[in-house]
């Protein structure tokens, strides 16, 4: 039998905002343990809660993005359970009436070369604060707390069952997380836990229309933890149903080491929440005016900018997708698109090749890309008015990289940056590109003189000789001879 | 001295006819002596309150001294104070010293008021005898056979027995005015939201309100001149302007219309009690009042949808008392899920994990809709009735409990008669409306009764008005217990 595999996703997205979602304490990653916990995340005897307007604005902001209405009222509700890292007893969660309802995000799915486009519908998106953390190791026979993380602001986006393949899921997952980036929500940072994914999955036979029963995944902190735990899943399931069983509801955790998925607990023991709204928060009102103004502030998203990449400037789906990987990507590319109108693909070849290994290599960001988008447009400039070939620019590119010093600021804020880096590199090594036809035929004929095995091998057929006799000219000219120039007057010689 | 009111200490204080030291330590003194037989006290620290008199005689001698600057009052052992033990009353908490100061005590702080001690109340103020304190019962100083009423038991016979000027109370379903009631003291729930609970425990978040008792409303007003305010720190704290509750305090009763509600004069209530309210009202219309008969009808629903909502609540709110982070631990556990058993077995008492119980029951899945929404809907019902009634009345008047103080012990094993106890004062807390006690005469055994004066929203002002006007005219609030 074919199966089809449901998947539906609930993300958490760490806000980021400066403080705790209802105190005061630093969201900071990294302090000693127990060192951001202030009096309120202690659930000391006597605090109360009070809502950060940032992390409401964030969710607003997430709303719009995904086409969703924002709930108002919302209500913030109390989830009851016991467990040492959450120190009230109860996590602060939305409940019935969450701040975000609906919406949808759009994938670009590029598979095995074929370019398709599939919509996710969301269920909803709520505001809540996450736990601390529990440590058992380093500790004899007892368990360390730390509450830095509690109280921080979680944002909790849940799917529609959409997807049908793990490759769509991570699709999904990565054009989310390039989403809550793009609007500035959240850091994205995943080994830092700001980004996790709970997989609800279940598999049915292909052409059913009646869902299977789910198994959910909890805290998969990487897209490829993400891919290998629903593909085994789904193996999992069918296993089971091949064999004449049922799938039982449970709850599992991710092994990325065995790479299997394991049962923690069974909706037998599932807990009952007890569920009410917190009487300690009015219910959030959010007014049309402070959507506006949300609205107002956003920049363009990803998908609109997509499509006017690949409208505009002609670029491919996948050179879309590409350069909208995140904002500062994207910016860097309009710059030096803009000082290069009329190659637009070349502009994104190089953005996307050479710029994008070179940061990747020194773990920079496109924001403090050493080369400003003017400087490397002039290199670009200089292969296309024929000065230089491709080959010489990686190699005037690499100098003028190593030229430049680390810069500490945005390419946008730099002041008397060397615009024409670029052309004296080319002027002081004499790496102009040799494009006089007489100086080039003198070459040529030398070459011809000095090698004329090869040139009998050509006569006699063999087309690879005629490379080698390329490369004995180039080399001559120290690779500075324009290559169209060369292969035709190459062969005008040769057959002469 | 002891009989002085809030006004007339501050006047000795500030002509320096005697310093706050010397203030705070006679009534440190007497505390001390009457304690024992009252344990009104759950922490006195001579230290720490003589060293805020000599700080606020300090502040006298400079010309800052403000209207309570000096004036020793006692703090119910809800609001964490820095440094203090804050025990709430419980075992569960009898090793905690708060690291902060609740919003309350940071105000009587800022006022140079100075803390004298830490009253004992029903465990995390669930009770209405204060017979549920891990520190044991408070007595009525009227006759130690009988309770105090609770939960602010302690507060009430602190003032009472004049062990301090005034004190604070909290107030969820008549904690301020059936002990004030009960030992013939003024008392004052405000409305809900007036004063912050930043840093009061909660026991239900909804209707808990912090709220002063003294002797007399003038007092009253003072204290919540210093207790109301707006506090960012609590999302339920109302943004309104300052104001002086003892403004009105003068004005004249001419016209004031009393609403006498059918359901609160019923058979219900004890003859002994009857009879001095009604002659407290007696009182209101020689002073110019009239009084119209108006209709509660959700009344006898009060207890009810109290006894679902609070408990409710209290099951969250008290899951932080976990042994994890502070508080009590049990000795001896085998892992977290039997530490969490084990702690709060022991560190909870009866009337706590009865309402925990309760509360988590009415909560479960299944059952939310049936108790929990219904009661929600009885709520706003309730709060409809009193809409109606204000309508037709400024203020509505009937006994604060429908019996005198009863005896230690008579109601302890029986909780439903003990809920009873609250049956007028608890629709005030669902509504969320100001109401006061203030003492009206004598009841059987000579214990006090109290008027329960129930006011609209934001009528503290004029419900003090309505009590002051009354103490002018008699001397109730004046009796003091013999010792």
């Amino acid at each position: 039998m074919q199966w089809e595999t449901v998947i539906g996703l609930e993300v958490h997205a760490q806000l980021s905002t400066e403080s705790k979602i209802f105190s005061g304490a630093s969201t900071a990653f990294g302090a000693a343990p127990n060192a951001e916990a202030c009096a309120v995340d202690l659930a000391l005897p006597g605090v109360l809660p009070v809502l950060n307007r940032g992390a409401v604005e964030r969710a607003i902001r997430f709303g719009l993005a995904v086409g969703a209405k924002i709930n108002s009222p919302s209500i913030f509700a109390r989830k009851n359970y016991f467990y040492p890292d959450l120190p009230k007893g109860y996590q602060i969660s939305q409940y019935e009436l969450p701040v975000v309802e609906g919406g949808h995000i759009q994938l670009q799915i590029v598979q095995d070369g074929k370019e398709q486009e599939k919509t996710v519908r969301l269920v909803r998106a709520h505001l809540e604060e996450d736990a601390g953390k529990s440590l058992h190791e380093d500790f004899h026979g007892m368990s360390g707390i730390d509450l830095n993380r509690a109280g921080t602001p979680l944002l909790e986006i849940v799917s529609e069952p959409d997807m049908r393949s793990s490759a769509e899921a991570v699709v999904y997952a990565k054009i989310l997380h390039s989403l809550v980036r793009w609007i500035g929500i959240c850091d994205g940072n995943m080994q830092e836990g700001s980004f996790r994914c709970d997989a609800n999955v279940s598999v049915r036979p292909q052409g059913s229309d009646k869902l299977g029963t789910r198994c959910e995944i909890k805290n998969l902190n990487s897209f490829r933890f993400l891919e290998k735990a629903i593909d085994y899943e789904a193996r999992r399931q069918i296993e089971i149903l091949e064999d004449g069983g049922a799938i039982q509801q449970q709850t599992r955790l991710f092994d990325p080491e065995k790479g299997e998925t394991r049962a923690m607990r069974s909706k037998e023991d599932a807990q009952d929440y007890r569920y009410f709204p917190d009487p300690d928060l009015l219910p959030l009102e959010i007014s049309g005016s402070w959507i506006e103004e949300v609205k107002k502030a956003l920049p363009e998203l990803p998908q609109q900018m997509r499509n006017r990449f690949e409208h505009d400037y002609g670029l491919s789906m996948y050179d879309a997708l590409a350069l909208t990987a995140d904002r500062d990507n994207s910016e860097y590319y309009e710059a030096v698109a803009e000082k290069l109108p009329f190659d637009p693909k070349l502009c994104a070849n190089w953005v996307m090749g050479e710029v994008s290994a070179y940061l990747n290599n020194e773990g920079k960001s496109f924001d403090f890309c050493p080369l400003s988008p003017a400087q490397l447009a002039q290199l670009l400039l200089r292969i296309k008015d024929g000065t230089i070939s491709g080959k010489i620019a990686k190699d005037v590119f690499r100098q003028m990289w190593a030229q430049v010093s680390a810069e500490s600021i945005s390419w946008k804020n730099r002041k008397g940056v060397d615009e024409n880096l670029a052309d004296r590199i080319i002027e002081s090594q004499g790496l102009k590109q040799i494009s006089d036809s007489n100086a080039l035929e003198k070459l040529v004929q030398e070459v011809l003189t000095a090698n004329p095995k090869s040139v009998e091998e050509f006569k006699a057929g063999k087309e690879k000789a005629f490379n080698a006799l390329v490369g004995q000219v180039m080399k001559a000219a120290k690779g500075k001879a324009n290559p169209a120039q060369v292969n035709e007057i190459l062969r005008k010689k040769l057959t002469e | 001295m002891l009989n002085a009111s809030l006004k007339q200490l501050s006047a000795m204080l500030a002509a320096s006819k005697i310093s706050s030291v010397e203030l705070t330590g006679e009534f440190l003194k007497r505390s001390r002596a009457l304690n024992p037989a009252y344990n009104a006290f759950i922490t006195l620290d001579e230290e720490t309150s003589l060293a805020q008199a000599q700080a606020a005689d300090t502040l006298i001698a400079s010309g800052r001294g403000q209207s309570l600057t000096g004036i020793p009052i006692a703090q119910k052992d809800i609001f964490c104070t820095k440094g203090w033990l804050t025990s709430c009353g419980s075992k569960m908490l009898s090793n905690f010293i708060s690291p902060y100061d609740a919003h309350v005590i940071g105000r009587f702080n800022a006022a140079g008021a100075v803390n004298i001690g830490k009253t004992n109340m029903d465990e995390f103020a669930m009770g209405s005898s204060n017979e549920t304190s891990f520190y044991g019962p408070v007595k009525n100083p009227w006759d130690t056979a009988a309770v105090p009423g609770g939960s602010s038991g302690g507060s009430a016979c602190a003032v009472a027995a004049r062990m301090a000027p005034a004190a604070t109370g909290t107030d969820t379903g008549g904690s301020i005015r059936q002990p004030a009631a009960l030992c013939g003291i003024s008392g004052l729930k405000p409305t809900y939201g007036l004063v912050s609970r930043y840093g009061m425990i909660a026991f239900a978040s909804s209707l808990d309100q912090a709220g002063p008792m003294a002797k007399s409303a003038e007092d009253l007003a003072l204290m919540l001149n210093v207790m109301a305010g707006f506090d960012a720190r609590d999302s339920t704290s109302l943004e309104r302007e300052p104001e002086d509750y003892a403004r009105d305090l003068e004005k004249p009763l001419e016209g004031l219309r009393i609403g006498l509600p059918r359901e609160y004069f019923v058979k219900e209530i004890d003859e002994d009690v009857a009879r001095a309210v009604e002659a407290a009202i007696g009182q209101y219309r020689k002073l110019g009042a009239k009084t119209v008969e108006v209709s509660l009808p959700n009344t006898k629903l009060s207890v009810p949808v109290y006894y679902v909502l609070a408990p409710a609540e209290a099951s969250s709110n008290l899951s932080r008392f976990d042994g994890v982070r502070y508080g009590y631990r049990a000795p001896d556990y085998l892992d977290i899920n039997d530490m969490y058993r084990k702690t709060r077995a022991q560190g909870f008492g009866a009337e706590v994990k009865r309402r925990i119980l309760i509360g988590t029951y009415v909560l479960s899945h299944g059952y939310y809709d049936a108790y929990y929404i219904q009661a929600q809907k009885l709520r706003r019902l309730m709060a409809q009735d009193f809409a109606e009634a204000f309508k037709q009345c400024d203020i509505i008047m009937g006994p604060t409990s429908p019996t005198v103080a009863f005896n230690l012990g008579e109601r302890s094993s029986d909780p439903v008669q003990m809920y009873l106890s609250d049956a007028y004062t608890i629709a005030v807390n669902l509504a969320g409306l100001p109401a006061m006690s203030i003492p009206v005469g004598f009841g059987h055994k000579n214990r006090p009764v109290g008027l329960h004066i129930i006011g609209n929203y934001f009528s503290e002002a004029q419900m003090l008005n309505v009590a002051h006007q009354y103490q002018l005219a008699s001397d109730w609030h004046t009796r003091m217990p013999k010792e």
